[in-house]
């Protein structure tokens, strides 16, 4: 009951985008746009997921994109230049990913400085790194890899988005339901106040970025499986992306509140609005410029109904 | 003009009502060319009157006039225009831009926007001269001036805008003798140009010597105004405390006219009305010496004011029956330097200690410093059982170790404001109380706050409902209740009870009682004495960081903690 009503409004706008999209075009309301929809979301949800945690502390991870391209070019040289198998190549992706949370996280919260400019170096780092790594050119993995991103012939949906719905889940129930996500949304409400009940914030913090990067190293295999490749220049500006997912899911900047479930709304959201504006051909430009007024409209709205819910509840107190 | 009006400010029948009463009824007068002292402990409302004179706070009745027209700034900038000046307590000059820029801000010499450095260098020079502050390059910046300095160039700052009232608010507490003199120079020259000067300062032996006349208030009313000459420093702090109330209530009608005999009346029932409501020891307390004694089977509070008597009886000495109990804490000469100087003292079981003392003399960084959200230089605290050398290097230390602490600002770090009850009460117990496996358990935290909550007579919707939106009595509330879900064994508590109506100030008194007859230690600061000396056993008194004076509950009385409280601050005793 509760919980519907707290995603009544994301519902809302995803029906109201598929219902627009369905009428002006006969080819979107069909299983294979929506299956093609649902494969091509993963990198986004496993980042945004990263980021909404993130977010929840206080903080914000710009390097998201240039982590993940890092830990996919990492993976793509174990398995075409080591000749390393699959199994042992991702858990590597994974610890680059969580090496560079683990790096951004340390320093931002152990020196204190804000972890926008510490990811903001982060960004131009691991993308150097995973230039040098790829010598800048796109590396052919091959079909070993495919299998994640293709489609399971009896579900029709492909390992990698399972992967990504497991993340979204594994990281509502973390951020709900256990004492470290509590603890994050304390620290991200008021860190001062957290200190002064006599809890350390730092582990939580950094562990949060931790898992981030995890997560963006988890992003990059599914993203290198889609493409089959690893390309240096892959998922640049996907921070945006994710945060604008967060953002329309009504997490806060400031930190302290937030939900994966919603933010994975968010990314459907944006989903469908690219694959719909693309089907009605509109330009890519004209894409960017709807994507933009969505987002602001999205966050308009929750803005509004939060300060009208809070006046509904003050008013008679005031009277 | 000096002959025209012999007032260059009058304020007549001034109120200001938040949750409670800070301002009742306050008349006070201003003439040009004095130094007027404003005098009263903490809370009494000196600083509430300086803001709305100097137009920072709108009052809730009553008028102003400034050489006798109509004065009701709705701004600071309405007040300064008009030449009422004030300098608060703390800096407000921005310290990255220069000392030009902070002396000129909000008029700065310009064409265009464009601003005239050369002009406003020379300005500068001009205004710091003037204040024999020649060393001071108007190019630097501010924040590599010393605090003395950075006061002095506020103070400046003001003098340098058409002046016709100047409040000063603590203005030599961080000053040196040197810088002193200086200021006390440049203020008698100003009074002699016609400038009425309101003076605050906890150094009374300061306000003897610079001020002609001041003003008294206490609890918000003003209890007299008087020439200083016949005032000595000692008489000073009767006033302040409350001692021979009555003599002052004359007095008062006596030097300002403007109140009439029907304010002073509807005053005092007010009073009465506070005193009843607020604190039933104060009616004792005009009885018998002014002494306050309690027996020990320890006094249930009355709901009410009323029908307190049967427990204000009797003097056998608490003492005793203290020093029977274990001690679980002992604090040898911890110091942080600047703010707490060699504090020593041991709390037992089931005592409630109070610490009183003026705002900034380091009862709060005391409290911080046994909690470990400060770290000290020097000294230790000891702790039962074990009674070993420690010093708490962070909160959670000292939380292991049976701390818990009720913050005095709780919006700024006592509480999640945006977050729920049950995520604010459950805070410090998680780990220990309401996991397994680090998951949460939400049966049993819910029942345990739900439990807390009910115990606590919280007025709330729900354990769900959020905590900012609750009045401050019941925030109060769920700050303490997570210290009671983490069953913590010594309780700090800074200000517990400051803003927040009387029926929840009941019931943390009566949580006070029932706290301290489960054998915890409480450690109460408080800048309401009658607060303190109504729920406290015993009362340490701290003064410019070191304890000043250590109170039996047999033994205290308002003059003698009001006495220690300045003892730090005179220069030695009255």
């Amino acid at each position: 009951m509760n919980s519907f009503r707290k995603y009544a409004g994301l519902v809302g706008v995803l029906g109201i985008l598929v219902a627009v999209f369905s009428l002006s075009s006969k080819n979107f309301f069909q299983l294979a746009t929506l299956i093609s929809i649902a494969n091509q979301i993963p990198d986004l949800t496993l980042v945004a997921v990263g980021m909404t945690l993130v977010l929840v502390v206080g903080g914000i991870d710009l390097s998201v994109g240039s982590v993940l391209a890092l830990s996919s070019a990492v993976m793509g040289t174990f398995i075409v230049d080591f000749h390393w198998p699959l199994v042992a190549s991702i858990p590597m992706a994974m610890l680059i990913g969580a090496l560079c949370g683990l790096i951004n996280g340390s320093i931002s919260i152990g020196a204190k400085i804000p972890s926008f400019i510490v990811t903001l170096g982060m960004l131009e780092i691991a993308r150097g790194a995973t230039k040098t790594i790829t010598n800048s050119q796109t590396k052919y993995i091959g079909s070993v890899i495919e299998p994640i991103g293709e489609p399971l012939p009896w579900l029709m949906l492909s390992p990698a988005f399972l992967v990504a719905l497991g993340a979204v889940v594994l990281g509502e129930l973390l951020l709900t339901r256990t004492v470290f996500g509590r603890y994050c949304i304390a620290i991200g409400t008021n860190a001062e106040a957290v200190r002064m009940s006599g809890i350390r914030a730092a582990p939580y913090s950094i562990s949060v970025f931790v898992l981030c990067g995890l997560l963006c190293g988890l992003a990059g295999v599914t993203q290198a499986a889609r493409l089959a490749a690893v390309d240096p220049n892959a998922a640049m500006g996907i921070e945006l992306s994710a945060i604008a997912a967060c953002v329309i899911g009504g997490t806060s900047l400031m930190g302290g509140r937030g939900s994966v479930i919603s933010s994975f709304f968010g990314v459907l959201i944006i989903a469908v609005l690219q694959t719909g504006l693309a089907q009605l051909g509109v330009s890519d430009a004209n894409k960017q410029i709807i994507t933009g007024v969505v987002i602001i409209l999205a966050v308009l709205m929750d803005a509004l109904r939060s300060r009208f819910a809070i006046n509904v509840h003050l008013s008679p107190k005031e009277l | 003009m000096k002959q025209d009006v012999d007032s260059i400010l009058t304020v007549q029948g001034l109120t200001k009502r938040y949750a409670v009463t800070v301002l009742e009824n306050v008349c006070f007068e201003l003439r040009p060319g004095e130094i007027h002292g404003l005098l009263g402990a903490n809370g009494a409302g000196k600083s509430t009157l300086c803001k709305i004179i100097s137009g920072l706070v709108a009052p809730t009745a009553g008028s102003m006039s400034l050489a006798s027209q109509m004065y009701s700034p709705s701004n600071k900038q309405t007040a300064e225009s008009v030449g009422v000046q004030i300098v608060q307590q703390e800096l407000n000059l921005i310290p990255t831009l220069s000392v030009a820029e902070n002396l000129f801000l909000g008029r700065m010499p310009h064409v265009a926007g464009v601003i005239l450095q050369q002009e406003l260098q020379r300005r500068a020079r001009v205004a710091l001269e003037r204040f024999g502050l020649d060393s001071i390059d108007p190019k630097m910046m501010v924040s590599r001036l010393g605090v003395g300095y950075q006061q002095m160039l506020e103070i400046a700052g003001a003098l340098d805008r058409p002046c016709r009232v100047l409040i000063l608010d603590e203005p030599t507490a961080c000053l040196s003798a040197g810088e002193t003199a200086r200021l006390f120079e440049r203020l008698t020259q100003l009074a002699q140009d016609g400038v009425g000067i309101i003076y605050i300062s906890h150094r009374l032996d300061e306000v003897a010597t610079i001020c002609q006349r001041v003003t008294v208030l206490r609890d918000g009313r003003v209890v007299c105004t008087r020439d200083t000459h016949n005032l000595t420093t000692a008489m000073m702090v009767e006033l302040m405390s409350g001692v021979n109330g009555e003599q002052c209530e004359a007095s008062r009608s006596l030097t300002l006219e403007p109140c009439s005999d029907e304010n002073v009346g509807a005053q005092h029932s007010a009073s009465i009305q506070r005193i009843f409501s607020s604190s039933p020891l104060y009616s004792g307390e005009k009885g018998a010496d002014h002494n306050i004694s309690i027996r020990p089977p320890r006094p249930p509070l009355p709901e009410t004011g009323r029908g307190g008597e049967e427990w204000l009886l009797g003097s056998s000495p608490i003492a005793t029956e203290l020093s029977d109990r274990p001690v679980l804490l002992k604090v040898e000469g911890l110091t942080r330097k600047g703010v707490v100087n060699d504090v020593s003292f041991e709390l037992h079981a089931g005592e409630r200690l109070g610490i009183a003392g003026l705002v900034g003399s380091g009862r709060t960084e005391l409290l911080r410093l046994l909690f470990g959200a400060d770290h000290a230089d020097a000294g230790w605290i000891r702790l039962s059982p074990d009674f070993r050398e420690r010093r708490m290097r962070h909160p959670s230390q000292a939380v292991r170790a049976g701390f818990a602490m009720v913050t005095e600002d709780r919006k700024q770090n006592g509480l999640l404001l945006s977050q729920s009850i049950r995520v604010n009460a459950s805070l410090c117990s998680m780990r220990r109380r309401f996991s397994r496996w680090g998951w949460i358990r939400r049966q049993a935290e819910q029942k345990a706050v739900q439990e807390v909550c009910h115990s606590m007579d919280t007025r709330c919707t729900g354990i769900d409902q959020i905590v900012e939106k609750l009045s401050g009595g019941n925030q109060q509330k769920v700050a303490i209740a997570k210290w009671l879900i983490q069953d913590a064994s010594i309780f700090l508590f800074d200000e517990p009870t400051r803003g927040i109506d009387v029926s929840a100030r009941q019931r943390i008194y009566k949580l006070f009682e029932s706290l301290a007859m489960q054998g915890k230690a409480l450690v109460i600061v408080s800048s309401d004495l009658d607060e303190l000396l109504a729920t406290c056993d015993r009362t340490l008194v701290m003064s410019a960081g070191c304890i000043s004076g250590v109170f039996e509950r047999n033994e205290w009385s308002h003059e003698k903690i009001m006495q220690a409280a300045f003892a730090g601050y005179s220069g030695g005793m009255a």
